[in-house]
């Protein structure tokens, strides 16, 4: 007889929502959390970044208020309050995810798991916070540790908590440094590199392919790098970090780039050089798990070839994304409990909520082409839409890119302000099979950025309104 | 006169949350949009705007007082004017916009970020197929995509058995039809696609005039017994295996397990022992718990057994989950409730989705024997019969005994005639000798 039905390893977005779904379905759950309840996503990713960006926006914005006939003397910040409002935000958030363990009856066991192998699914010991271990045992066990920054230590990119840092350090500094040297244009590297440049720093973001934020249309990346230029952040692209190292005054980064060889000396460097799965000393070897690239293989379902354990989430493998998480947790837990669930293809969209925002979904142009497909392209500028041009916000474009033959949606990209808050329009259409004429029929409400949506799909079979 | 302030639910879900602070203090003004309470709730800290102006009077709850029950009272507010202000929630449309997009004034538009193709209004966006309609009438439920395709491909959507929301037919149904019958082609004058579609015939034109008879609306169960009941009658390779129970033993049985039962108002029909033994057979014969899958086929763990109900207009299915771990006197416990709730159409759709193994009894009914429709996706039905006397042959001489006929309808494709027939074999040995039941 086991203690639990479900026992859900790590409490980010990924395991608590596993967790609250099974509650639902009247699984009796437990969840193991080592550090905080909401993981990194609520404590130290989405959410705190989204509280230093939004001061970094409020701040820049001040600098151009004549655009609206405003102004404002003694443009100044705090760089504490700004950060306590952040660490704020996150501390709110995790005591309402403690919330609803509680409203949903679950049990949360605080420490760290081990698993070991047993009859059924395996057995989790966890040595727990206030001391001592504890044996549960559950039929079902989904490991959902997610992951952490990746370290290169051949070449010195190891955070050191002064000079040298990871997300972690970068959202809890002391002071904002002048100069910074970011490693990595993902996600991550692009917003801290917006951030800090919000606040004043001399940003350089190095990136190793030859164009910044690679996992986004070519033609965003483009337009990316000129907004971020625009705001006095450098890039080098293709460039090779061969050496980090500390310096007296802070650090140097040895960068190599079309056979030149160049130092960048900043104050601080932050490393955003992608994320490696959490799966060490959890005894998951001992098990036989088997592991691609330190990544959990799972199936569709969230199985692993261990009989009754699963795994969700980002260390079962990119997308790395907390949605992704909490979308893979809700099914694996209704796979579990034997829910049928429908047949449904859900693209995942990917958002940058640097200044301006980057949002996309489905497959890039270069993408769709390099899969066979005939593609159709439309784009419509947000520089000529009458909301953004009333907000001064007119910045950017929607992307759109459809099969040629079958008129469906098969990606979406934009840039610009708050069009990390529209990408969800695409992503209903592409989730629905929908396809150019249910673009079309769609009325977009006016004035709205989003008009630019509606144009994108216009454009895309030659007949945008009003360009 | 005082205005009540009640809890607001935040969410369709919310029953309860915590008032974690309240901004308004006895005796402050306030009208209507004012911020006047913070509440906490999922992942959230929402604030509660009054909808009426008017002097706080009291405050009623604490603020940080958790599970407070929606709807409770939480303060009192005295209004300035006996009636209270309208609400002003919706009231802030836009002025009409008699204007018009900006845009156009720009002297010279900018181009978009690159050259946007000047493609005609050609191939993909001709016309959408309309909607198709089934036989019966109803929409047939197809993403944009699906329907797309359906047509280039020469399918008829109404074949394809949808596996998306709401059984709606999505891209990866039309491809694995596709897969399974090369498309038709679409040119007039190519002979008929080999299984065409059977076209209803109307009353009239049967014969039967119109106002001769009372139409009764299909409602939505007798709509899903009909697709269901054709999908399943169509399509299943099925086939019935019948075999003969003798059940005096199970009588008796029976009779002595009810009398223990009786002082606990507990009791057990035949029908709860059908149940038990087919539980029983399922875990010894596991390859006839199994369902037919596309992928492969789906051995269950458990025996979750659906029952079929007849209630007012249609028949439901209920199912004892994991009836192979059940007990008898639990088994006839929630056949009970179930088949209860079942009348009065209380079923959660959890309670009577999924199972791995149906049982339909006609016996109370007089019926000797029939062989039932499957019920997708399980492997097999079995139909129960009346119990009743016949003469039966032993040992060369004619004898009486109770008899009762089950018929066990196979799907071919995962269930074979030999392992049907396992199956049975080893029901009619529990049901012959129900002691083997508990061991």
């Amino acid at each position: 007889m086991s203690d639990f039905d479900l026992i859900v390893i790590g409490a980010g977005p990924g395991g608590y929502v596993a967790a609250i779904r099974a509650s639902q379905l009247g699984l009796k759950t437990a969840i193991v959390e080592r550090e905080n309840l909401g993981g990194i996503c609520l404590n130290w990713g989405c959410i705190p970044t989204k509280a230093l960006l939004k001061s970094g926006e409020v701040y820049e914005q001040l600098s151009h208020l004549d655009a609206y006939g405003l102004s404002v003397t003694g443009r100044s910040f705090d760089f504490g309050k700004v950060v306590e409002r952040s660490r704020g935000v996150a501390r709110q958030l995790a005591s309402g995810v403690a919330f609803l363990m509680k409203k949903h009856k679950i049990e949360v066991i605080e420490g760290t798991a081990k698993l070991e192998k047993a009859a059924g699914a395996p057995r989790v010991v966890v040595a727990l916070k206030a001391g001592g271990n504890r044996t549960v045992t559950a039929r079902s066990v989904i490991l959902a540790t997610g992951a952490r920054a990746r370290t290169i230590p051949a070449i010195g990119a190891v955070p050191d908590g002064e000079r040298i840092w990871a997300y972690r350090e970068a959202l809890t500094p002391k002071t904002c440094p002048k100069t910074l040297v970011v490693i990595g244009s993902g996600a991550i590297g692009i917003e801290f590199a917006s951030f800090y440049r919000a606040l004043g720093a001399e940003v350089t973001v190095v990136e190793a392919v030859d164009r910044i934020m690679p996992v986004e249309d070519e033609e965003i990346s483009k337009a990316a790098q000129k907004a971020f230029e625009k705001r006095g952040i450098k890039f080098r692209i293709g460039a090779k970090v061969s050496k980090v190292e500390k310096t007296k005054t802070g650090v140097a980064v040895a960068v190599e780039a079309g056979g030149k060889a160049e130092k960048l000396e900043a104050e601080v460097c932050i490393v955003a050089v992608g994320i490696a799965a959490n799966t060490e000393d959890m005894g998951l070897e001992a098990l036989g798990l088997k592991l691609d690239r330190g990544h959990v293989v799972a199936d569709k379902h969230g199985g692993t070839n261990v009989p009754g354990l699963y795994a969700i989430g980002d260390v079962a493998g990119a997308p790395w994304l907390a949605h992704k998480a909490m979308h893979d947790g809700v099914h694996c837990v209704e796979h579990i409990a034997g829910v049928k669930a429908p047949t449904v293809t859900a693209p995942v969209p990917g958002c940058t909520y640097a200044n301006p925002q980057v949002a996309s979904v489905g497959l890039t142009e270069a993408a769709a082409k390099a899969a066979g497909y005939e593609v159709k392209v439309g784009r419509f500028p947000f520089k000529v839409n009458g909301k953004a041009i009333a907000a001064s916000e007119t910045e950017g474009f929607a992307k759109t890119v459809f099969d040629a033959k079958t008129g469906a949606l098969l990606g979406a990209h934009m840039i610009g302000h708050e069009v990390t808050e529209m990408i969800q329009g695409y992503t209903i259409a592409m989730t629905m099979e929908g396809t150019e004429e249910d673009l079309f029929n769609t009325v977009f409400p006016h004035p709205t950025m989003s008009e630019a949506m509606h144009e994108a799909a216009l454009d895309a079979f030659g007949k945008p309104l009003h360009i | 006169m005082s205005i009540e302030i009640l809890m607001p639910a935040l969410s369709p879900t919310m029953e309860e949350g915590s008032l974690a602070k309240w901004h308004v203090k006895v005796g402050d003004t306030v009208k209507a949009g004012d911020v006047i309470a913070e509440i906490e709730t999922d992942k959230a800290t929402m604030e509660v705007e009054a909808v009426d102006e008017g002097t706080i009077e009291a405050l009623l709850v604490e603020a940080g007082t958790e599970g407070v029950k929606v709807n409770e009272p939480i303060a009192r507010l005295s209004g300035e004017d006996a009636a209270p202000a309208p609400q002003t929630e919706g009231a802030k449309a836009e002025a009409p916009k008699a204007e018009d997009k900006p845009e156009r004034k720009a002297d010279k538009p900018p181009p978009p970020a690159a050259p946007f193709q000047a493609a005609g209004e050609t191939g993909a966006t001709a016309k959408a197929p309309p909607a198709p309609v089934s036989d019966s009438g109803d929409r047939i439920m197809a993403s944009p995509l699906a329907r797309r395709l359906a047509q280039a491909a020469g399918l008829d959507l109404a074949a394809i058995k949808g596996s998306g929301p709401h059984g709606r037919v999505v891209k990866a149904d039309v491809d694995a039809a596709r897969g399974k019958a090369p498309a038709a082609p679409a040119s007039p004058g190519a002979a008929p696609a080999a299984a065409a579609p059977r076209q209803a015939q109307t009353l009239a034109q049967l014969g039967i005039p119109e106002g001769s008879y009372d139409l009764v609306p299909l409602d939505g169960m007798r709509k899903t017994i009909a697709r269901r009941m054709t999908d399943s009658f169509r399509d299943i390779p099925h086939f019935p295996l019948t075999i003969d129970l003798e059940i005096d033993g199970l009588l008796a049985a029976r009779a002595k397990i009810n009398a223990m039962l009786e002082k606990d108002g507990g009791k057990v029909s035949v029908n709860d022992l059908v149940l038990k033994a087919v539980a029983v057979a399922l875990k010894r014969v596991p390859e006839a718990n199994a369902s037919y899958s596309p992928d492969g086929i789906a051995m269950h763990h458990h025996a979750d057994i659906a029952m079929a109900v007849a209630i007012d207009g249609g028949l439901i299915t209920p199912i004892i989950r994991k009836a192979d771990t059940k007990g008898l006197a639990q088994i006839a416990a929630e056949a009970k409730d179930l088949a209860g709730r079942a009348r009065d159409r209380k079923l959660k759709p959890e309670e009577f989705q999924g199972g791995t193994f149906s049982v339909s009894n006609l016996g109370m009914m007089g019926i000797k024997s029939f062989a039932s429709i499957i019920n997708e996706p399980q492997g097999c039905i079995m139909s129960v019969g009346a119990g009743e006397q016949r003469p039966v042959v032993r040992n060369g001489e004619l004898a009486i005994a109770t008899v009762m006929t089950v018929t066990l309808t196979c799907d071919h494709r995962v269930v074979d005639g030999a392992i049907g027939s396992k199956f049975l074999q080893v029901f009619k040995a529990l049901i012959e000798d129900p002691l083997t039941m508990i061991v």
